[in-house]
């Protein structure tokens, strides 16, 4: 058991440093911090072609494909000084960290290499079509279509809360292939290109006022026959390892956006005084002590990824990460008071922590709410009784 | 960086686990807080005789020459039996603060009876010019008592105090009150880094112990949670029980990341060892506390009984939350290390 680096892992990471620093204080700088998922997405999308081009996009990946084939260590060092050099938010996320591995694992040859060199270099921007209306926390109970028809398959549905669609070129999506099933049977994978007249990206205006998720429309969408990810039927299985994929090296990044919300908190708490409150303290040691576990949890989980080993422990981390937030953006207007409560311009829109406060809200939602979280929990690590299914 | 036990790791871990999996049993740990000891002998004898007791101390003085992760997977097999011996007070605590600060007169005439087990040691903590000691964690069946009054630390034998025992809410480690008699025994050279050393090991220890005693809260009440039949289906298949016992585990595997980080922290000397400790400590035995208050819920009025072994978890929580800091306490050190100025008192 070891948490140190090794002197050719520190090399690497001195290696991506100056890379990033250079970039980020030269051409790139107006991107430097920028934590939006949706602001600057013009320039940020420069910046995935920029990291693709230098093969910083995806070091983990196979050299074939775009990557550095980098040790778990060096991409572990990478997600950190990516985030410390503030790196903007990625703006192909579901590309190289959903898409890209599950094409990866579940991809033929062919697929791999049509697909993958594209999110590699920055030039194809994914996202994700899980939910539907009817099909939430039960996301199982797909509706959207889709058949064959010549050497196309045609896609009829919709799907909701598509984060970053109106950037996206390309949406995977599991879908209804088996005619009359029901459930997670008779599912596919399908690989969609999304600018094309059968798909329409309607914006979601969220509680924050932004807009960052979107109802994605497919009517008459079609998709080549080779677009599937695994054979028909085998959505449900795909789509399920997907998000088991969900809790590799990107919490690490994600968990270095986390850093910066509560240093605002900490240094809020110093500049108005609050910092002196002892219940205020503790609260903010007990954030600051949830942080860094998150780190360790990570380590362990990535571990044991690595090693091919079992890690129950990772089925823990959304209800964990996201219960940490959701905890850190109400401490936060605790410590801003009313100050907290007031927009700084004369538009619907927050800074950083009051803005974390509403936001937090959707982390405890999307991704499988904390309630279904803790059914995954009890009943695949736990082994506690399946929850009974309604006929409705 | 592998976040993971070596197979030498591994090999202790089961080594211990098959120990008190059969020398550990509730009977025997309830005959050991019956007679007031907390101190189960038999075990003691078999943990120590096959080289656990001294298992973070140099081979030279009879140790196993292992570090901190060893230490703590010692603890946390010992914790998921509550076991009834001295493991805290003596290997973790007295061993550590002689091994760091004492002389190599002291050392050497010590340290291997503590790695024997023959000699028994402990901590007790007071004020600069404190003469009396309470809350001396096994200071009824301590052979030498490591004194900290203040910043300085001697070392003194059973026969130059009066130790009195006390009836403990966690019978399986006794807390007792210590006077020195006019003999102030043989002060340590290095007391700062016996005191920090004895601290620090002590932290990983009962942070160590309460995971796995909250592990065997969780594991238990799962058991239970699956046979248990009420309303025609076992009660864990209701999303009240499930829940509850998800939660469990969501903080348990985070004090399991919060303990092997401290004990990774500490024998790599990192930057964090420090935050890592009190995050431990603090984080751990909360999460004893969780635990060991919902076996009691979730197992209805039998969780309530003295024939159920839920109290005696329920009491060692109790225990672990508060010798050597309480969360709030480390949670306020936290504070003070990440840059959030001391409150004037």
């Amino acid at each position: 058991m070891k948490l140190g680096f090794s002197e050719a892992e520190e090399a690497f990471r001195a290696e991506a440093a100056a890379w990033l620093d250079a970039a980020l204080s030269g051409p790139f700088a107006d991107v430097r911090g920028v934590t939006s998922l949706v602001e600057q997405s013009d320039r940020r999308r420069e910046w995935e072609r920029h990291l693709g081009a230098a093969r910083w996009s995806c070091v983990g990946w196979p050299s074939a494909y775009g990557g550095r084939d980098a040790s778990l260590a060096e991409q572990v060092i990478f997600a950190e000084e990516y985030a410390r050099a503030g790196g903007p938010a990625r703006l192909n996320h579901v590309g190289i960290e959903l898409a890209g591995p599950t094409i990866l694992a579940f991809g033929t040859e062919a697929q791999k290499a049509r697909f993958l060199p594209a999110i590699a270099a920055g030039e194809e921007i994914w996202c994700q079509g899980y939910s539907e209306p009817n099909a939430g926390s039960d996301l199982a109970n797909i509706r959207t279509r889709a058949w064959r028809d010549g050497t196309d398959w045609v896609v009829e549905g919709q799907k909701v809360w598509t984060s970053l669609a109106q950037f996206s070129d390309w949406i995977f999506a599991i879908v209804r292939t088996g005619e009359g099933t029901v459930g997670p049977k008779g599912l596919s994978f399908l690989l969609v290109p999304i600018d094309q007249p059968g798909v329409t990206v309607r914006h979601i205006h969220q509680m924050t006022g932004e807009a960052e998720f979107n109802e994605t429309f497919f009517d008459g969408a079609r998709t080549d026959a080779g677009n599937i990810l695994g054979e028909p039927g085998d959505g449900w299985k795909v789509g399920m390892a997907l998000l088991g994929l969900e809790r590799g090296v990107s919490t690490l990044g994600q968990q270095m956006g986390f850093r910066n919300e509560l240093d605002a908190v900490i240094d809020a708490a110093r500049a108005n005084g609050t910092a002196a409150d002892p219940r205020i303290r503790q609260r903010i040691a007990q954030a600051e002590i949830g942080l860094r576990l998150m780190r360790y949890g990570a380590l362990r989980m990535l571990t044991a990824t690595e090693d091919g080993t079992a890690s129950p422990a990772a089925l823990t981390y959304k209800i964990q990460w996201a219960t940490w937030r959701q905890s850190l953006g109400e401490l936060a207007m605790d410590v801003l008071g009313q100050a907290g409560e007031v927009a700084e311009g004369s538009d619907y829109a927050f800074p950083l922590l009051p803005n974390l406060f509403l936001y937090s809200r959707a982390d405890t939602i999307y991704g499988g709410t904390n309630e279904i979280q803790r059914n995954i929990i009890a009943e695949r690590a736990l082994g506690l009784p399946r929850e009974p299914r309604g006929n409705a | 960086m592998h976040f993971a036990f070596t197979s030498e790791q591994a090999m202790i871990a089961e080594t211990a686990a098959s120990l008190f999996a059969e020398a550990a049993m509730s009977e025997r740990t309830r005959a050991a807080m019956a007679d007031g000891t907390g101190l189960d002998r038999a075990l003691w004898a078999e943990f120590s005789g096959i080289g656990l007791a001294g298992v973070a101390l140099p081979e030279v003085y009879g140790g196993a020459g292992l570090g901190m992760v060893e230490l703590a997977i010692l603890a946390e097999a010992a914790g998921r039996h509550v076991a009834a011996m001295p493991f805290i007070a003596s290997s973790a605590m007295a061993a550590s603060a002689i091994a760091a600060g004492g002389s190599e007169a002291q050392r050497a005439e010590w340290l291997p009876r503590l790695a024997s087990g023959e000699a028994i040691g402990t901590l007790a903590l007071g004020g600069a010019d404190a003469t009396i000691f309470d809350f001396v964690p096994h200071g009824a069946v301590a052979d030498l008592f490591v004194v900290a009054a203040g910043d300085r630390l001697a070392l003194v034998t059973r026969d130059c105090v009066t130790v009195a025992a006390t009836v403990t809410m966690d019978q399986t480690r006794p807390l007792a009150r210590v006077s020195l008699d006019a003999a102030k025994g043989e002060a340590l050279p290095f007391s700062g880094d016996a005191l920090a050393a004895a601290q620090a090991a002590g932290c990983v220890a009962i942070a160590a112990d309460a995971l796995g005693g909250a592990q065997a809260c969780l594991d238990r009440t799962v058991g239970y949670a699956r046979e248990r039949i009420q309303f025609g289906r076992a009660i864990g298949s209701f999303q009240a029980v499930k829940h509850r016992l998800a939660d469990m585990m969501v903080d348990i595997e985070q004090a399991r990341s919060a303990v092997y980080w401290a004990a990774c922290a500490l024998d790599e000397g990192s930057a964090d060892a420090a935050i890592a400790i009190h995050a431990a400590k603090a984080f751990a035995t909360d999460t004893y506390s969780i635990c060991a208050g919902a076996m009691i819920q979730l197992h209805g009025g039998i969780g309530f009984t003295w024939e159920h072994d839920a109290h005696l978890f329920f009491k060692r929580a109790r225990a672990d939350r508060t010798l050597l800091g309480t969360p709030e306490w480390h949670r306020e050190q936290i504070a003070r290390l990440i840059g959030l100025e001391s409150i004037a008192a």
